[in-house]
């Protein structure tokens, strides 16, 4: 019975559900006795001179072991920009300028941590105002600039330079162009972020830090303190999800790090959740144009998208995201003319990074947009648009306008699979009643078709993970992996792939990562790479493993290798047609070490894609918008644990109604965020949601023996632009042709009210 | 995230909580369930010297029918109005209200009175109680003092209770036959109202419309002179002043409210 | 202060600031860190434990407060020695009702609470008496299901 398939309980579970799992905080360990405790001074203010810190009562205050600025820091870079403006770099505490509210400028450490927060409420930062810039759109004219000796707001372009064509829509019947938002939004995993360092007896730095992938945190952390890789070991205890924003280094880490080698003693440190709403990178924050044409029939033959990318104070990641919303643009339509560009610019906001879609979401949002929006101009079921640009099903390698090469596909069958499933037909029926009779409550029904690009490369050599499997002489497993789950269930994932290969039961199979002295080399868990390249890996190891005790088992046995087969419900490897001559893989582990370490090197990224069907029920009154139905289609191969495969579709699911409906990060025109708790954050609890209907369809990749794509971001990235389109289908008999996220009650009764239904309605205040 | 440092006493008595009171004045706050004041301690928006625990104080914690009232002690817990029969079947509005009240774990501390004297105006029991034109009693160095609903909220965050004083009753007069209705209007579940409206017997009062619950006068006025119920919500927001927010303008608050108070008084109940 | 405090069956005499917070008096002093910190206020619901037999937040909860009162957190639902779990926990495993984990604590005492007053809740009451508690790994689905399956294998298990 192949565990292929298989729903799985998790290993994990047991432990995390009676004495709970290990967070970074949790940590109890000899290294860290009488660790000191930090806390972070921070800007209240968005945009500023610091022409003063007096750190004298602090340094007074109950406790107090050392007050740290930016000028005892001063030998060290920053964390570099993503992008080519060097002078852009992230300080690790801010010395001259503070561009952000949230931005560290200094740091306390305390015998206890409740003395830290009385400590940093008696530095006393002295500010000089300068003026802030919110909006991308006024960043990007360059009057207010964040670095003046570099000139410009501009931390990256993507292209800016290629003038849109005059002659793009030539042909079209019809062109529709719209500026839409793509808000920025906070990540909030439920764990904070959390460090704990010590020099450890063998002089090197020691951290345990909650992450998503510890080798790139100790390649960044090394980096930034100047100090050799080898000299700096990471540890990643269990995670409370990361979601694109834990990956790598930010100034906190580095500072935390660096107190250890200062004051000799371990430190540690966990940031309260207000800090992690305003000092956590944040996700998405694009302002985008979509212009698309095409003729009556509903063939659309143009696409323009220009992207405006926020990039908060300092360009992270964030920078680099239009690429990829470039990349993927025109999204499952054969689109005959394309055209894309884009800007990254810095404003006074936090910084922004990778969450949940990273740059994909953003370009699925705005082609199922801009197709709604073309579906509306010619008067067309949306659906039957969308089928009639759609690329046709392909299984072999397909090369974009935008460049990228798609693996395999098939959208129309994904989109006949949601339409069947949501009863399309019915809904489209309940909905002329309503319309028909005048309800209060109208219904309004997305669509959504999308691709996604998943299993970057982590680094220069393509797309790879390694995996080491070994076999314990008292019949247990063990597997070393580079991927470094928070939620994503590997320990088990990875056991049903040894299991299947050896026989040894999953329970008896324990699986490592995130230790850098175990596991020197890895990726980490992002971009949704991990069974792609992470299971294949592992999977080949064990197969490797299979390869090296069979030949063992040949020399032993006396018998020709080729008949030599492998004998899962043994356990071990046996001679073909002579059943007792066998030896179990514990057997050929108590003569010799039986471990294989491999790579498993992958051709390229995969294309997971999906449709999904949103059902709104919209009070015309209030504006008050329910999430009645999300069904989705979520296509990402090879499903290796369906229990798991459904996890991450309900997780990516739940993220993108919030983007649709509820959340945004928004400041105040002075730069003070208004959305810093989880009160005034509208993280959505049980109430706001339904359970979900998840459609089944796997098309497999030939990019690894799995079959396998991504699924991890896959629900967030449909999901959104699915609702989106359903707010404004539930309108559209009014006049309302769109509705900017997240489409708040507000914004619902400002589209009524105003009629013609080109007006978008405004948010209360705020930014991207 | 850790409040400022204090000291905490927790007297065994009401007089004795009411010495400690009159002794430190404006230094010292007063502890029931600890869900107004704890989260803003939490923030440092508050940090009072010292803390009286009145939570054990279990003569403040009673429902009983008493004449024409029913005696609700100002210690009883959200949760214990929403469970109380006597209230389901004399004031029916106030455990509908008492549900919506943030979620399970804060209806499990949270207490009638010091919601009432944290005097939040987007809060849902003090719009409630106006509605209900309760009255409430204080105890202090003079004694005791009764204060009608209406006098109780004297402005944002703040009520006609002195440093000195503990609220210790709110009495409600009982109206088992009279129609009413609850709408309150939240982004999430357990959200504070962006705008409510409880009506109950030719009253309303509304959360979210000022810088304390206020009654909706002209709405009032209009049905009393015989005035439909979507006429005299359309007046609901008369004289008041919303303010612009996070979570709404002052246009779509003004709308919610004549929303919200034309379908409470049409008896519906619940999240609108 | 001294404290006086029964621990999932165990009583406890500890001497705390009047701030501590009674979810850093359960993992600091009593070193039980299965209960979580998640925000700063009292939204979020990761540090919910029993406090006199009913569902609380232990962050907006002074250990002071606690004083005289029996506290039951996640690690003393399940069977004396760990290896018994209470159905709830049971149904979370086999539901797949937890991903990181960070919310479960939390989420699991929140949800015997609630099926101790409603030992037969429908989806929606379901959803309703757990929207103090948050997650963002799950999307609440597995995790509603999760709480449906223990009621209908009969959940009720004496405090």
């Amino acid at each position: 019975m192949s565990l292929i398939g298989a729903r799985v309980v998790r290993n994990e579970d047991p432990l995390f559900l009676t004495r709970g799992a290990t967070y970074t905080e949790d940590v109890v360990d000899e290294r860290l006795s009488g660790a000191l405790h930090v806390t972070f001074v921070r800007s209240p203010v968005a945009h500023a001179r610091i022409t003063g810190i007096d750190t004298g009562e602090a340094q007074q205050a109950p406790g107090v072991v050392a007050v740290v600025t930016g000028a005892d820091l001063a030998a060290l870079p920053g964390i570099p920009p993503i992008g080519p403006q060097a002078a852009m770099a992230q300080p690790l505490l801010a010395t001259d300028v503070v561009r952000f509210v949230g931005e560290p400028v200094a740091v306390v450490v305390t015998e206890e941590r409740y003395q830290g927060e009385d400590a940093a409420a008696l530095v006393f930062v002295d500010f000089d105002p300068l003026p802030v810039v919110i909006d991308p759109r006024a960043a990007a004219r360059d009057e207010v600039l964040l670095f003046p000796e570099v000139g410009t707001n501009t931390a990256m372009e993507h292209d800016w330079k290629n003038q849109p064509s005059a002659d793009l829509f030539d042909g079209c019947d019809v062109v529709v162009s719209r500026e839409i938002i793509n808000q920025r939004l906070a990540p909030a995993p439920l764990e904070v972020r959390s460090t704990a360092a010590t020099v450890t007896d063998d002089g090197r730095l020691t951290a345990w830090v909650s992450n998503q992938g510890a080798q790139v945190t100790q390649r960044e952390l090394s980096g930034a303190l100047d100090l050799p890789r080898e000299q700096v070991h990471i540890i990643t205890p269990d995670v409370g999800g990361g979601f694109g924003a834990k990956m790598g280094a930010d100034p906190e880490h580095v500072v935390v790090a660096w107190l250890a080698r200062h004051l000799g003693r371990p430190v540690r440190w966990v940031e309260t959740r207000w800090e992690n709403l305003v000092a956590m990178t944040h996700g998405r924050g694009q302002v985008q144009t979509i212009t698309i044409g095409g003729r009556r029939d509903g063939r659309v033959l143009a696409y323009r998208l220009e992207v405006l990318q926020d990039c908060g104070a300092y360009p992270r990641f964030g920078t680099f995201l239009p690429a990829l919303t470039r990349m993927m643009a025109p999204g499952v339509y054969d689109i005959p003319r394309l055209e894309s560009r884009g800007r990254s610019v810095v404003t006074n906001a936090t910084p922004v990074g990778a969450y949940r879609g990273a740059g994909r979401p953003e370009a699925a949002a705005a082609i199922e947009r801009a197709m709604d929006l073309f579906a509306a101009e010619i008067g067309m079921d949306p659906t039957e648009v969308r089928r009639v640009n759609l690329m046709p099903a392909f299984d072999r390698e397909r090369v974009t306008l935008a460049g990228a090469h798609y693996d395999t596909g098939d959208y129309p069958g994904a989109l006949d699979r949601v339409l069947a499933a949501a009863g399309y037909q019915d809904l489209r029926r309940e909905q002329a009643q309503r319309r028909e009779r005048g309800d209060v409550v109208q219904l309004g029904i997305g669509i959504s078709v999308y691709v996604e690009i998943t299993g970057p490369a982590m680094e220069a050599g393509g797309p790879r993970e390694n995996a080491t499997v070994e076999v314990n002489p008292d019949g247990t497993a063990t597997v070393l992996t580079g991927t470094s789950p928070h939620g994503q269930g590997h320990a088990t994932a990875w056991a049903m792939l040894v299991s299947e290969e050896l026989g040894i039961p999953v329970d008896r199979i324990t699986v490592l990562h995130g230790d850098t002295d175990l596991v020197p080399a890895g990726g980490g868990t992002a971009g949704s790479r991990s069974l792609q390249q992470g299971g294949a890996a592992v999977q080949q190891a064990a197969r490797e493993l299979v390869e090296v005790a069979r030949r063992r088992a040949a020399e032993l046995l006396e018998a020709e290798p080729d008949d030599v087969v492998v004998d899962t419900a043994r356990r071990g490897v046996a001679v073909r047609g002579a059943p007792h001559a066998w030896l179990s893989f514990a057997d050929l582990a108590g003569r010799e070490p039986l471990a294989v370490h491999t790579v498993f090197q992958a051709p390229g990224p995969t294309f997971p894609f999906g449709a999904h069907v949103a059902v709104v029920d919209v009070d015309t009154e209030s504006g008050r918008v329910v999430l009645r139905r999300l069904v989705a289609v979520d296509d990402a191969g090879t499903v290796l644990n369906p229990l798991l495969a459904e996890g991450q579709r309900h997780g990516g699911l739940a993220q993108g109604a919030a983007q649709a409906l509820f959340e945004e990060v928004v400041y105040d025109p002075d730069g003070n965020p208004q959305t810093s708790t989880l009160a005034t954050y509208p993280f959505l609890s049980a109430t706001e949601l339904p359970a979900f209907e998840l459609v089944d369809m796997a098309t497999p990749t030939p990019h690894n023996p799995l079959g396998a794509k991504g699924i991890g971001e896959s629900g967030t990235i449909g999901s959104t632009p699915a609702i989106q389109n359903a707010v404004v289908d539930a309108l559209s008999h009014l006049g309302v042709r769109h509705i900017d996220l997240p489409a708040t009650p507000q914004r619902v009764w400002e589209a009524l009210g105003s009629g013609s239904g080109m007006r978008s309605g405004s948010a209360s205040g705020g930014a991207v | 995230m850790i409040p400022a440092p204090f000291d905490y006493v927790r007297p065994a008595r009401v007089e004795d909580a009411l010495r400690l009171l009159a002794e430190h004045g404006e230094d010292a706050k007063v502890l029931a369930g600890g869900h107004s004041l704890l989260p803003i301690m939490k923030l440092r928006l508050a940090a009072p010297a010292l803390l009286v625990d009145v939570g054990r104080l279990d003569a403040l914690r009673h429902i009983r029918i008493e004449g024409e009232d029913v005696a609700i002690g100002a210690l009883t817990r959200h949760a214990d109005l929403v469970s109380s029969p006597v209230l389901r079947a004399e004031v029916p509005l106030l455990p509908d209200v008492a549900a919506l009240v943030g979620d399970q774990q804060i209806r499990n501390r949270g207490t009638i009175g010091g919601s009432l004297v944290h005097g939040d105006p987007a809060a849902d029991l003090p719009a409630a109680v106006l509605a209900l034109g309760a009255t409430l009693v204080l105890q202090g160095p003079g004694g005791e003092r009764r204060v009608a609903a209406t006098e109780f909220f004297t402005g944002f965050l703040q009520t006609s209770t002195a440093p000195d004083e503990l609220l210790v009753e709110i009495r409600v007069p009982r109206c088992p036959d009279a129609p009413w209705g609850y709408q309150k209007f939240v982004r999430r579940a357990n959200d504070w109202a962006v705008v409510a409206a409880a009506a109950v017997d030719g009253r309303v009062a509304l959360a979210g419309m000022a810088q304390t619950p206020v009654r909706a006068a002209a709405t009032e006025e209009a049905l009393t002179a015989g005035a439909s119920p979507a006429e005299a919500a359309a007046l609901a927001d008369r004289d008041t002043s919303p303010t612009a927010d996070l979570q709404a303008s002052e246009a779509y608050r003004r709308h919610l409210a004549r929303l919200l108070t034309r379908r409470a008084l049409g008896g519906a109940r619940g999240r609108a | 202060m001294e404290v006086k405090v029964t621990v999932n069956g165990v009583a406890r005499r500890d001497d705390v600031e009047p701030r501590l917070l009674l979810v850093h008096y359960l993992r600091e002093v009593v070193g039980l860190r299965a209960t979580n910190v998640g925000c700063d206020t009292s939204s979020c619901g990761a540090c919910t434990v029993h406090l006199d037999g009913e569902a609380v937040k232990s962050c907006t909860v002074l250990a002071v407060q606690a004083d005289g009162c029996e506290v039951t957190t996640l690690e003393g639902l399940a069977g004396d020695d760990g290896s018994r779990l209470h159905p709830v926990q049971a149904a979370f495993r086999a539901e797949h009702g937890l991903q990181c984990g960070f919310c479960t604590p939390g989420m699991v005492m929140a949800a015997t609470a609630l099926l101790r007053s409603n030992p037969h809740p429908s989806e929606r009451e379901v959803r309703e008496g757990l929207e103090g508690n948050f997650c963002r790994c799950t999307g609440y689905h597995n995790i509603v299901r999760a709480v449906l399956a223990a009621a209908a294998a009969g959940a009720e298990v004496p405090e």
